[in-house]
């Protein structure tokens, strides 16, 4: 009986975690797969009853949505954007935490918090806050930069919204990598710092011989984190596609989602469409972390 | 004993789910009864939910719940515009809409193609004669049904700055040709300003002025949808206003922006082509130009005639899947014809009344808060409604909408033809429409 219980418990614990999943995600993805393979079938004018009806057709939708331009250049903007977003991001992280980790740094507590309060501002209100920065008449940065009789960049062409967006991306994830970068800095067993500069180390090689390669594991973690999240872009142009003639509704794959779900009352397509995205996302993070693998847990394994 | 107490807990918290999900079931259903009990007083009153997004309806409902404490009504503000249409269609789906909603007119064959209203031809047909016919046919989609019953509608009138107007010498444009004129003027005049901006975010904007120049972009044509966004009337319009974007002389960023708000209030844009609830508007956003606005009727595209179109304007429509649709098509007629009710939405919720006999009523005796001075304002604007024609609305109004706006984004970043864009318009719709099976002719 006691044996029975003892085992029982854990299992309990559980529970609750594993119906909330089961409930909110396993079910809804499971009815999103479901609807990709439907598509709904008006009759005649639409009016009466009778006239729509729900039915199976395969594959229908995922060809509709491959074949579809919109969504290949959706994703070639998104990779554009991430060429952009990930090297800025995850190098300026990667700096601030060697920076705040070496001994050379002073006001380390007041940098800390400073680089890590954009995080603390939900996406679409930095996107609001960075639309006012880049609308001409409104802009604080454009007013000083007329007065000192300097030319005013546009931050809105077609070109230039592509910095323009990386750039609130950049603004608002680098404290949050930067953390994590320094939290696994501040594992390091400092025994290991003494070793290298009594070899004779300074503290640029100290950085780049010894304190990269130990965190290779954590570089990677941030990378795979901010690939998904930049491959599913949707708050910040969405955010500043109402102030610009620049932006279209289907810019990235996920907006398109929102676009066929929400807007145009299709969440048929929009289900396949997600399903893409989602698989493509898998394959792209999967496909990463098996490349690096070996390089950074190799040694460890 | 440890296993028994959990499997006693089990068994107790599922009973109380049973019993809630009994007990919610039990409720709708005896809601739903108490309608057809022979007894000429009903045990309880019934209920019913209004999702709407108007300001301050709640003294108007409150003044119906007292007079009638049969029939009581629940105000709840779910959503506004799009976002109500998506959360009505999906609370349709799941079986348990609100019995009573605010449906703009764009969107309602969206929700009459969705069987979502109630046909109300029979308890609210009488109402027809207090509106224009312009205004019923939004409800009736040119069908013997009644969807809806008119709340309020946004003729399009010209709002222009008086002030800078006498300021820089200019006359206020009677047809789009010296509307054109004009603009170049105020270039010449004054290089910082613009006679007023083309919006690519604002597809009921382009609509309405399409309206004023005879466009029909849906026909119902017996058993299927005659679609033409982007026919002769409406290639005139997006073809005048190409023009004038391209030479520059009128603005070309969106409105509801910062910058656009900025422009409004400084006066580098002097003109705005709106609706007659332009005054809240601009109240709003330009809060330094009180007093320095007027309002004329929108350029004509002929010297003769004095037409114009509707940018916006709700109607309150009834599920079809509503328990109580008697009791809630009574009230949809009261809110919107009775002279009292209507009275106080204008007093408190600031809408402009479809209903004729109330846009000559004491409440708009006086002028709008923004046009201190103006007390002629909304007998100008009840001539101006006079004049108003609509169009029918398609099942899918929407993808054209978002089409206008990419579309016109496009062409006005990459400097192409604005009736391209229209054509693309059309061409969007028309797949949509092909692609999920409605009949299209032509």
């Amino acid at each position: 009986m006691t044996r029975l219980r003892t085992r029982a418990v854990p299992y309990m614990m559980v529970l609750p975690a594993i119906v909330m999943f089961t409930l909110f995600l396993l079910l809804p993805i499971a009815y999103t797969v479901y609807l990709s393979v439907r598509r709904l079938r008006v009759s005649g004018l639409g009016f009466g009853g009778g006239a729509r009806r729900e039915v199976g057709v395969g594959f229908a939708n995922y060809s509709a949505s491959l074949s579809d331009p919109e969504l290949w250049h959706g994703a070639l903007r998104v990779l554009l954007y991430g060429s952009i977003v990930l090297p800025v991001m995850l190098g300026l992280a990667l700096v601030f935490a060697l920076l705040l980790d070496s001994s050379v740094i002073r006001l380390r507590r007041f940098s800390r918090i400073a680089i890590f309060l954009p995080y603390a501002v939900p996406g679409v209100i930095a996107t609001l806050l960075w639309g006012f920065m880049y609308l001409p008449s409104v802009s604080p940065i454009l007013n000083v930069m007329q007065r000192l009789h300097l030319p005013q960049p546009d931050f809105l062409t077609p070109v230039a919204i592509f910095p323009s967006l990386a750039n609130i991306a950049v603004w608002g994830g680098v404290g949050f990598n930067m953390l994590v970068l320094y939290t696994a800095l501040r594992a390091v067993p400092r025994e290991l710092y003494d070793a290298a500069r009594v070899d004779g180390c300074s503290e640029l090689q100290l950085a780049l011989r010894v304190k990269i390669p130990l965190l290779l594991p954590a570089i990677i973690l941030v990378s795979v984190f901010s690939i998904i999240a930049t491959l599913q872009v949707f708050s910040e142009p969405t955010t500043l596609r109402p102030l610009t003639n620049t932006i279209l509704s289907t810019w990235s794959p996920l907006m398109k989602v929102y676009r066929d779900a929400l807007i145009q009352n299709d969440i048929y397509s929009a289900a396949a469409t997600s399903v893409i995205i989602a698989a493509a996302a898998l394959l792209l993070s999967f496909g990463f972390l098996r490349v690096v693998q070996r390089r950074a847990f190799g040694e460890m394994s | 004993m440890r296993a028994k107490f959990l499997s006693r807990a089990v068994s107790v918290i599922l009973g109380a789910v049973l019993l809630a999900a009994a007990g919610c079931s039990s409720g709708s259903s005896g809601g739903g009864t108490s309608d057809t009990q022979a007894q000429p007083t009903p045990q309880r009153p019934v209920k019913l939910t209004f999702w709407t997004w108007v300001p301050n309806i709640g003294p108007v409902v409150k003044q119906w719940n007292s007079q009638h404490p049969e029939i009581q009504v629940t105000v709840s503000e779910q959503a506004s515009g799009d976002e109500l249409v998506t959360k009505v269609l999906t609370a349709n789906k799941a079986g348990n809409p609100p019995d009573l909603f605010q449906a703009e007119y764009q969107a309602l064959p969206t929700f009459v193609t969705n069987d979502v209203v109630a046909d109300l031809a029979g308890p609210a047909g009488g109402a027809k004669g207090q509106f224009t016919e312009g205004t019923w046919r939004l409800v009736t989609l040119g069908t013997p049904s009644v969807y809806a019953v008119p709340q309020d509608i946004g003729p399009m009138m010209l709002y222009y700055r008086s002030d800078l107007f006498s300021k820089l010498g200019l006359t206020v444009p009677k047809t789009w040709d010296e509307f054109a004129q004009l603009a170049r003027t105020v270039r010449a005049k004054d290089p910082k300003r613009y006679l007023t901006t083309f919006s690519s975010g604002d597809p009921g904007w382009f609509a309405g002025l399409s309206q004023q120049a005879g466009a029909q972009w849906w026909q119902v044509e017996g058993d299927s949808w005659k679609v033409n966004v982007d026919d002769q009337a409406t290639q005139k319009v997006a073809d005048y206003w190409d023009g004038l974007v391209s030479a520059g002389v009128i603005d070309h960023r969106p409105m509801y922006t910062p910058q656009w708000n900025k422009a409004m209030n400084d006066g580098t844009l002097l003109a705005w082509p709106s609706a007659v609830w332009g005054p809240a508007v601009l109240g709003g956003i330009a809060p330094a130009t009180k007093g320095k606005w007027a309002i004329a009727p929108l350029p004509q595209w002929s010297a003769s005639e004095q037409k114009t179109g509707y940018w916006g304007g709700s109607s309150t429509a009834v599920a079809a899947k509503s328990a109580n649709k008697d009791a809630a098509t009574k009230f949809a007629v009261w809110l919107n014809t009775d002279p009292q009710a209507v009275q106080a939405l204008i007093k408190v919720a600031g809408v402009y009344p479809a209903a004729t006999n109330a846009q000559s009523g004491p409440a708009l005796q006086q002028a709008p808060a923004f046009f201190p001075g103006q007390t002629d304002f909304y007998r100008q604007a009840a001539v101006i409604a006079n004049t108003a024609v609509g169009f029918t609305f398609g099942p899918n109004v929407n993808v054209t909408y978002q089409a206008y706006r990419d579309a016109f984004g496009k062409a006005i970043q990459q400097k192409t033809s604005f009736s391209g864009a229209a054509k693309t318009m059309l061409d969007t719709t028309l797949n949509d429409m092909r692609k999920s099976g409605f009949s299209v002719s032509g």
